[in-house]
């Protein structure tokens, strides 16, 4: 620790001066002239909550949010992953008509802010099917029903699960755009020779996709996919807007009730933080020993 | 070697890239169980040619006939000759993603619809054929340039196909190692097999060639037996390009 800091040089000690003296003097605002109250103490009370009258503690907003964070981001992960796959294959078609609709596709979300993509989408798109599939009463079903435990666990609290549903759906179509170029990027990096090895013993087009392009592809796109499975889940806090309740929606609302603003959006940004800085630490890490091993 | 049928027939075959002339007026034939050796400068639409013949490049006019069956553009049948016609290239085209066994049974396996059991059996068989046994668990890539060759060569044959096209095979290999790739297709040579090799391995071409093919410029200059061809080619220009190659 010491060797350390005999290493600094006086121009990063004079760095650290001005952005300790910079965050100081934010607290020293808040402090002296917005008057803030500080009330941390009240935030692990709505991580988890001691439940007085069941004698047993509970999940409390914030951690429920979490929970609905995560699960929105590996449904909507898988899905994108599939929608994105396929935008792939078809932005590579030997037909014109796929192409084009394909880049038609990606043009459009890729080129409309996501908040608008979003709120079009879950309009147009996630009500009308939840309607039509008559979602929302199965789900109410479910939620009588004994075995909901495992649906619970799956999808959070039934009678919400419309809700995840059009979030899951929204947020996987807009990220599907992005995987999308990903895997295009993945296929056309595989070589040519290995489309004319596969054809040379009597492949099919299909065959050559499946077993030989494919595979080579997506395990060379897989860093790229891990990072964004982060911004996924990053980007998962603007289906807020459509009422979905994950962590950030919480917060708003645990803000709304209590007025901790400070304490909740930071502890709601560690959430966030701890979560995405460990799986990118966690992809790094898996990453690293994957070329070890190649 | 004479007579047999023709099993593969160019007739009057022309090929553009565009503008480029790639092939011109090509007009040959080969027998079943002829080997045959193209030669000839670079660029000269040597791979071209051979290229054709399991409809990796299609040409533009004249006619192909490839086992009987007429190749052209949007063939229905070009998956099955494919089947019959095996390639081996100069960069090898291994499946990098599948073990050297793997990658001898997937055509089977996926193509011809064998059992793995049956397919793994023949994939072994072959790579005793090329002298790499010993090898089957590994991924291509922990192999030499000319073991992997040799597994190409396997790959095609587990197919159990009756043309064997050879692009160059050898060209991407360090000197020392052409010598076990060229054995291994000296000895399928001697299984009968109909093999078109375009290569600048005279040493080889001697040994095994019935014919002998000249190309320039899209063009077929010369077609002879070896000991012709050789000693005393008709054309200038191919006695120049041997002057050339032999000459070390």
């Amino acid at each position: 620790m010491l060797n350390w800091l005999k290493k600094l040089h006086w121009l990063d000690w004079l760095v650290l001066a001005v952005v300790f003296g910079f965050f100081g003097f934010i607290w020293w605002q808040i402090e002296g002239n917005l008057n803030y109250k500080w009330r941390w103490h009240l935030i692990p009370n709505y991580i988890f909550r001691y439940h007085t009258g069941r004698e047993e503690w509970f999940a409390n907003v914030l951690l429920q949010g979490l929970a609905a964070t995560i699960r929105i981001s590996i449904y909507a992960s898988i899905l994108a992953l599939i929608l994105g796959t396929i935008l792939g294959i078809a932005r590579c078609s030997a037909n014109l008509t796929i192409r084009m609709l394909a880049r038609t596709y990606l043009e459009f979300l890729r080129n409309i802010p996501p908040v608008v993509v979003i709120f079009i989408f879950f309009f147009f798109l996630s009500q009308q099917l939840i309607t039509a599939f008559n979602i929302e009463s199965w789900a109410r079903g479910i939620a009588r029903q004994d075995s909901k435990w495992v649906w619970e666990f799956l999808f959070g609290d039934m009678r919400r699960f419309p809700s995840l549903i059009s979030g899951v759906f929204v947020l996987a179509l807009f990220e599907s755009a992005f995987v999308g170029e990903i895997v295009r990027a993945g296929i056309q990096s595989v070589d040519k020779g290995q489309r004319e090895g596969a054809r040379s013993i009597g492949m099919n087009r299909y065959q050559e996709l499946r077993y030989i392009v494919l595979p080579q592809a997506l395990r060379r796109v897989i860093p790229p996919l891990a990072n964004q499975f982060i911004t996924l889940i990053k980007d998962s806090a603007i289906i807020s807007l459509i009422s979905v309740q994950e962590l950030t929606f919480k917060t708003v609302e645990l803000v709304a009730s209590t007025r901790l603003i400070f304490e909740a959006w930071i502890t709601c940004a560690a959430f966030y933080f701890v979560l995405c800085f460990g799986l990118s630490a966690l992809f790094r890490k898996l990453e690293n020993r994957g070329t070890a091993r190649s | 070697m004479t007579g047999g049928t023709p099993i593969i027939a160019f007739d009057n075959v022309d090929k553009f890239y565009g503008d480029f002339h790639a092939l011109k007026d090509i007009s040959i034939s080969v027998r079943e169980g002829e080997r045959m050796v193209i030669c000839g400068p670079s660029g000269s639409g040597k791979s071209t040619l051979i290229r054709c013949i399991n409809g990796l490049e299609f040409h533009n006019s004249g006619v192909l006939t490839v086992d009987g069956v007429e190749v052209y553009e949007g063939s229905k049948n070009i998956l099955n000759l494919r089947q019959e016609v095996g390639m081996v290239f100069q960069q090898f085209n291994l499946f990098p993603h599948l073990t050297v066994l793997e990658n001898l049974t997937i055509g089977p396996m996926k193509v011809r619809k064998a059992s793995r059991e049956d397919a793994e059996e023949t994939a072994r068989k072959y790579l005793d054929r090329v002298h790499i046994p010993e090898q089957a668990e590994k991924y291509p890539s922990a192999l030499s340039g000319g073991q992997q060759q040799r597994v190409a060569i396997a790959r095609s044959l587990c197919m159990e196909s009756r043309i064997m096209l050879f692009d160059e095979p050898t060209s991407a290999l360090d000197p020392e190692m052409i010598n076990e790739v060229l054995d291994v297709m000296v000895e399928l040579a001697d299984t009968g097999m109909t093999m078109v090799v375009v290569t600048h391995e005279m040493g080889f071409a001697r040994k095994v060639a019935d014919t002998m093919v000249f190309m320039e410029e899209g063009r077929i200059v010369e077609v002879a037996e070896p000991e012709k061809f050789f000693t005393n080619p008709e054309s200038d220009r191919c006695r120049a390009f041997l002057e050339q190659i032999l000459e070390h």
